[in-house]
């Protein structure tokens, strides 16, 4: 009898007899147990995906609906098939929410965050990844600490610090926090600046080069995904914040297209659930595809900061 | 141990004034954050403290010293022991879901199946959306009468009579609450299974030759390899378990009879939706901070039952 070692074995053992079952009824097997073992995985995946995608077909098929056939049971599944899709449900749940002015409203706070998010988390990560002072220990100690802080303790008087100076109910609490280095990217990015060695520094500094050189001609091209990683998490992390919108923002002139889509219902009356999820699923569609097309910054950033602790 | 000069005696002059560039450089370039330690989050935090001890309305400025006034009221608030209740359970409930949820996918997307690259996306991929559209679509699916799954449920042929009403339900919100966060386990999930296959295949390896199955081998090997990393993303879903907002805003505000009152939500409330005073919601703030650090104190205390830190030698 061959012998036939699984293909899905990355390291495979020396067979024994033994590991193989050989001289054992056919399912017990190793090939054949392995076999099954396979078929019930992808059996559980397949059907978990379905129901973890479900949720978002739903949403489909409710922005597709009538109002009232949106509260019909049986429940209608198939649009085309089983009713008339009805697209202009996404252009008058768009007019409603004044997309333009949302959207540009998100995309400024969100572009400028970004801008100050890359640049602030870049130079403080840069100190604390190459330069050896007093105390710097302990300030990075106090870095991590502030990521054990719930931001709602700090709310209270961030709000009227700035109500005081006059900047509520404008885009400054917003963007504004964003151009001091949070203490999530300059963790990301301090660990980043240490996977590259410190020789290369070195060599650019015996041509001369100072600091801000270094950093820019050495360090930067060589941290390009982590980089990436900030801006995506920045932008997505932007388009997607309530709490501190809702808190500052007051003007429906100013309103992001988060506080948009909740003051909708409060806005349209009733319960207009066909026109929330084709509003809903706009506001999403943007951040998937930026994931499909960025994924391995997506992931990158996550395992980053999760796995070493 | 990033060192730009070679470290030596303090005793040569040359290398003492290098020494004290560099740490100017440091100063330099981490200032940013310095300044913003003390405009928003260290400076804050600490403000908060003390006006926590205050009464500070929008009508009185400036606030005007209270001492205990606040904590005095809060705790013969009913509303507050409510919200710490709710709040509690909800944590309790929702961090051993999450991470062990996120631990079994993990496990299962680690195998080696056909397209596991195109799974692993998919599974990932609920875990980009967060905030109002997905607390919108919640409140749709969850919907006593027309929602998608009293919908499924009634098709299966449960009576109308049994099924569950979610959200407007006090003993169901709470539960309802929890099975919407656990549709996003792709962060823990991803780093699980960057830390699985971290795992020395050897150790996987001589198990198998011992006759190991597969599930004492996850048992023994796979999950005290990681459980470091699963602790450390515990005490994340621990922190992240205290500060329930959007949900409670968008769907329930709250309800119904308070069942998903949550302190972020009662903070908010008190601090920015009556004229009120702020410093009670500061009073609110500071608790739940110190309820969230009691409750990380004693997960580092469980952990050593059973985290499992490989003896390293330095």
């Amino acid at each position: 009898m061959t012998v036939v070692v699984s293909s899905t074995e990355k390291n495979p053992v020396v067979p024994t007899a033994r590991s193989l079952g050989q001289g054992l009824p056919f399912f017990q097997r190793r090939t054949v147990r392995e076999g099954i073992w396979i078929g019930a995985l992808t059996a559980l995946v397949t059907f978990g995906s379905f129901l973890l995608l479900f949720p978002v077909y739903f949403m489909i098929v409710t922005s597709l609906k009538t109002q009232g056939a949106s509260f019909l049971l049986p429940m209608k599944w198939l649009p085309g098939i089983q009713y008339v899709p009805q697209w202009e449900n996404y252009g008058e749940a768009l007019r409603f929410m004044k997309w333009q002015t949302a959207y540009t409203n998100t995309m400024v706070v969100a572009v400028l965050s970004m801008a100050g998010d890359v640049v602030s988390a870049v130079l403080v990560a840069y100190g604390f990844a190459r330069f050896r002072a007093p105390g710097k220990n302990l300030l990075f100690g106090l870095v991590l600490s502030t990521l054990m802080v719930p931001q709602i303790v700090r709310l209270v008087p961030e709000y009227l610090g700035f109500s005081r100076l006059g900047m509520s109910n404008t885009f400054w609490p917003l963007i504004l926090p964003a151009w001091f280095g949070s203490a999530y990217n300059i963790f990301l990015l301090r660990q980043f600046f240490t996977t590259i060695p410190i020789e290369m520094d070195q060599s650019a500094q015996i041509d001369g080069a100072g600091p801000m050189r270094v950093l820019w001609d050495v360090l930067l091209p060589q941290i390009r995904p982590a980089l990436a990683v900030v801006l995506i998490g920045s932008f997505t992390y932007n388009w997607n914040d309530f709490f501190r919108p809702l808190i500052y923002i007051n003007s429906p002139s100013l309103r992001t297209a988060a506080l948009s889509l909740s003051a909708f219902q409060a806005v349209y009356g009733g319960t207009p659930f066909h026109l929330l999820m084709a509003a809903s699923l706009v506001n999403i569609i943007p951040l998937v595809v930026l994931f499909f097309t960025l994924q391995r910054y997506f992931i990158q950033g996550i395992v980053v900061t999760g796995v070493k602790g | 141990m990033a060192a730009v000069t070679v470290p030596g005696s303090r005793q040569a002059t040359g290398v003492g004034a290098l020494a004290r560039k560099e740490a100017l450089w440091f100063y330099v370039l981490i200032s940013p954050w310095i300044a913003g330690f003390i405009l928003f989050s260290g400076g804050p935090t600490i403000a908060s403290a003390y006006l926590s001890l205050t009464h500070n309305d929008p009508v009185n400025w400036p606030p005007t010293w209270v001492g205990l006034l606040n904590y005095d009221v809060m705790f013969r608030d009913r509303l507050f022991w409510k919200s710490l209740q709710v709040t509690t359970y909800y944590t309790v409930l929702s961090v051993p879901l999450s991470v062990g949820f996120a631990t079994f996918l993990a496990l299962i997307l680690n195998e080696k199946l056909p397209g596991m690259a195109a799974w692993r996306t998919i599974y990932y991929l609920p875990s980009i959306v967060t905030g109002v559209p997905v607390a919108l679509m919640w409140n749709w699916i969850f919907q006593p009468q027309f929602g998608l799954v009293n919908g499924l449920l009634y098709d299966l042929g449960v009576p109308s009579s049994m099924l569950p009403k979610w959200l407007s339900d006090p003993p169901w919100a709470v539960p309802t609450f929890v099975i919407m966060s656990l549709w996003q386990f792709g962060g823990p999930m991803l780093i699980y299974l960057a830390s699985i296959q971290g795992v020395p295949t050897q150790l996987y390896e001589s198990a198998q030759l011992d006759g190991a199955s597969k599930l004492r081998q996850i048992w023994h090997i796979t999950l005290p390899s990681i459980s470091p990393v699963i602790f450390f993303n515990g005490i994340l879903a621990i922190i992240s378990s205290f500060q329930v907002f959007t949900n409670a805003f968008v769907i329930t505000q709250g309800g119904p009879n308070y069942a998903t009152y949550f302190m972020v939500f009662m903070i908010y409330q008190n601090a920015f939706t009556y004229i009120s005073n702020m410093g009670y919601a500061d009073a609110l703030a500071w608790v739940l901070f110190i309820i969230m650090l009691a409750f990380t104190a004693m997960a580092f205390r469980l952990q050593r039952h059973w985290v499992f830190y490989e003896a390293v030698v330095r």
